[in-house]
């Protein structure tokens, strides 16, 4: 292959710039890492609401929580990001709109973390539903039957072993939101795969580039990985369901 | 771990370490009596699909009697032509791994890519402004103090539009779209009061948007872009041929009636007129036809 390699693009400064590539790549991973943290602060507590509601006795919540699941659940994650950005403030009123579409301060984060929370947050309540459902009933009506009301059966009984049982799964979903927070590029974050566009046109090193932000995304995924275990290791009751080691 | 650390180590350096080899062109299209072009989907009108899914355009009118030449000299009886679609991320690494022989796109010429890959001599010159809403009554680039402005990621127009801001002081609120179709959708939705790109891209799809007459490409140049068919680096042989090919052309005027052909007069796949004049730029140019990069035609006044 008649490729030009230049490992020390790194270090040299921008076209018409006075910063180095470095800095676009950390300003990416910045950029990254909010939009991954804000959307799965969303995901989580939205999550672990509807997937709650899922198991409700109460028909009409819990159909709420099964409709909201399925909605997030069916769409593409990227198109998902374009109904936000493009169409969603068309319907608004005229005003407003122009308001979302030119005034809105950080417009493309506030989508774009938006859009990753709610779409992750379907996956969460999946994942907590599964684990809520993986007791045995028993759990429940021992719980009522020492004179908790539900919501304490929940509280107390229900959800602590809930939560335990899904680390693992919830694991992959934390490492998959610093992945899947690429395709706000589409919608003009200047997140990690944005400034690799803009790298590889701006230096033409596409190849170190691409290697250069692999290593990083698998950093962050890793490190979310390591966290997740620790958490998972540390949460650990003995006599508990997911205690098992 | 520590093995398959190892191996990755290995198989870096390797890749890293290869050394580039001479490209013999002309060889290996004798050899496989087959060559590829590279082609563009929706760079009008200098290579882009018609109704037929065929590749037409002002480029690929060049790269055709290119192709005719390769065939005359080589002494083939046959030559299969072959066209690989490809995007703006891929064209290079395309052409540096062998895949496509002939890139007729709409690469700019730059000293960054230089290093990778060559050029022939330039036949179109692009100059980067901004398309506006004839409504909003802009004009200039002063204008966009504080308001929106759109252009496409992973595009030079970007790093051109901070580089003006910076120098003269100004802030637009930059809003990126995917491609240009995304972006033109975002002056179109009133997201943004401006797009800034290349002033041909601009014309082209402003012809085939709803309302063509609600347009207008304004204001200062950022930058001028020299556009030229891209080949392999380190090819002697080929790069002669290529710019013998395109030398003659310009010599015998032959490029001026091609220039007309798509960019003077009605084109498909909508019959719509660009009504784009040659600029005295790409006429200098090609009086004494250059592969200069980008670099020399922006030398700082």
């Amino acid at each position: 292959m008649n490729y030009h390699w230049n490992w020390g693009i790194f270090l040299e400064q921008v076209k018409g710039g006075d910063e180095t590539y470095l800095n676009w790549l950390f300003t990416g991973l910045g950029w990254t890492l909010a939009v991954a943290i804000s959307a799965w602060l969303i995901a989580l507590s939205i999550g672990i609401g509807i997937g709650t509601l899922r198991t409700a006795p109460n028909k009409g919540l819990a159909w709420f929580a099964a409709t909201w699941v399925e909605l997030f659940r069916n769409v593409p994650l990227l198109v998902q990001m374009f109904l936000w950005f493009f169409v969603v403030p068309e319907l608004l009123p005229r005003e407003w709109s122009l308001w979302v579409k030119q005034d809105l301060p950080a417009k493309e984060f506030i989508t774009a973390t938006l859009c990753l929370g709610l779409f992750t947050s379907a996956r969460v309540a999946e994942q907590v539903r599964a684990g809520i459902q993986s007791l045995s009933r028993g759990q429940t009506m021992a719980g009522l039957a020492v004179g908790f009301t539900l919501t304490q059966t929940y509280r107390y009984v229900i959800l602590p072993m809930a939560f335990r049982i899904i680390i693992p799964p919830l694991t992959s979903e934390f490492m998959n939101i610093f992945k899947n927070s690429s395709v706000a590029f589409a919608i003009g974050v200047m997140e990690l795969t944005f400034q690799a566009r803009q790298m590889q046109e701006d230096s033409e090193q596409g190849i170190e580039t691409y290697l250069a932000v692999t290593v990083l995304y698998f950093i962050c995924a890793f490190i979310a990985n390591r966290g997740m275990a620790f958490l998972e290791q540390r949460t650990r009751v003995p006599g508990f369901i997911a205690s098992a080691k | 771990m520590k093995k398959s650390l190892t191996f990755g180590l290995t198989l870096v350096s390797a890749l890293a370490l290869s050394q580039p080899v001479l490209a013999d062109t002309l060889a290996k299209v004798k050899q496989s009596g087959s060559i590829t072009m590279g082609i563009r989907e929706s760079s009008y009108p200098l290579s882009y699909l018609d109704d037929k899914q065929q590749p037409i355009g002002y480029h690929i009118d060049i790269c055709n009697r290119i192709v005719d030449t390769v065939k005359t000299k080589l002494d083939l009886k046959t030559l299969k032509v072959a066209h690989q679609a490809v995007t703006s991320q891929n064209r290079i690494p395309l052409v540096t791994n062998g895949t496509v022989d002939l890139e007729c796109g709409s690469t700019t010429n730059n000293a960054a890519r230089q290093n990778q890959v060559a050029f022939a001599p330039t036949v179109f010159i692009t100059n980067v402004r901004m398309a506006v809403k004839k409504s909003s009554g802009i004009t200039s680039l002063s204008q966009l103090n504080g308001k929106p402005v759109a252009t496409t990621t992973g595009t030079t127009s970007v790093q051109l539009m901070r580089a003006h801001e910076k120098g003269k002081g100004i802030d637009f609120k930059e809003v990126y779209g995917k491609d240009h179709a995304d972006s033109f959708l975002m002056l179109e939705t009133d997201r943004a009061v401006a797009f800034v790109m290349d002033d041909n891209l601009l014309a082209g799809l402003i012809v085939t948007s709803k309302n063509p007459s609600e347009y207008a490409i304004v204001g200062e140049t950022l930058n001028i872009e020299p556009i030229a068919i891209m080949i392999r680096k380190d090819d002697p042989q080929f790069q002669g041929l290529v710019n013998t090919v395109i030398k003659d052309l310009a010599k015998s005027g032959e490029i001026d009636k091609l220039y007309a052909k798509w960019f003077m007069s009605p084109i498909p796949p909508k019959s719509a007129n660009m009504n784009f004049p040659m600029s005295d730029t790409l006429k200098t140019a090609l009086n004494n036809p250059t592969d200069a990069p980008a670099e020399q035609f922006n030398v700082k006044k």
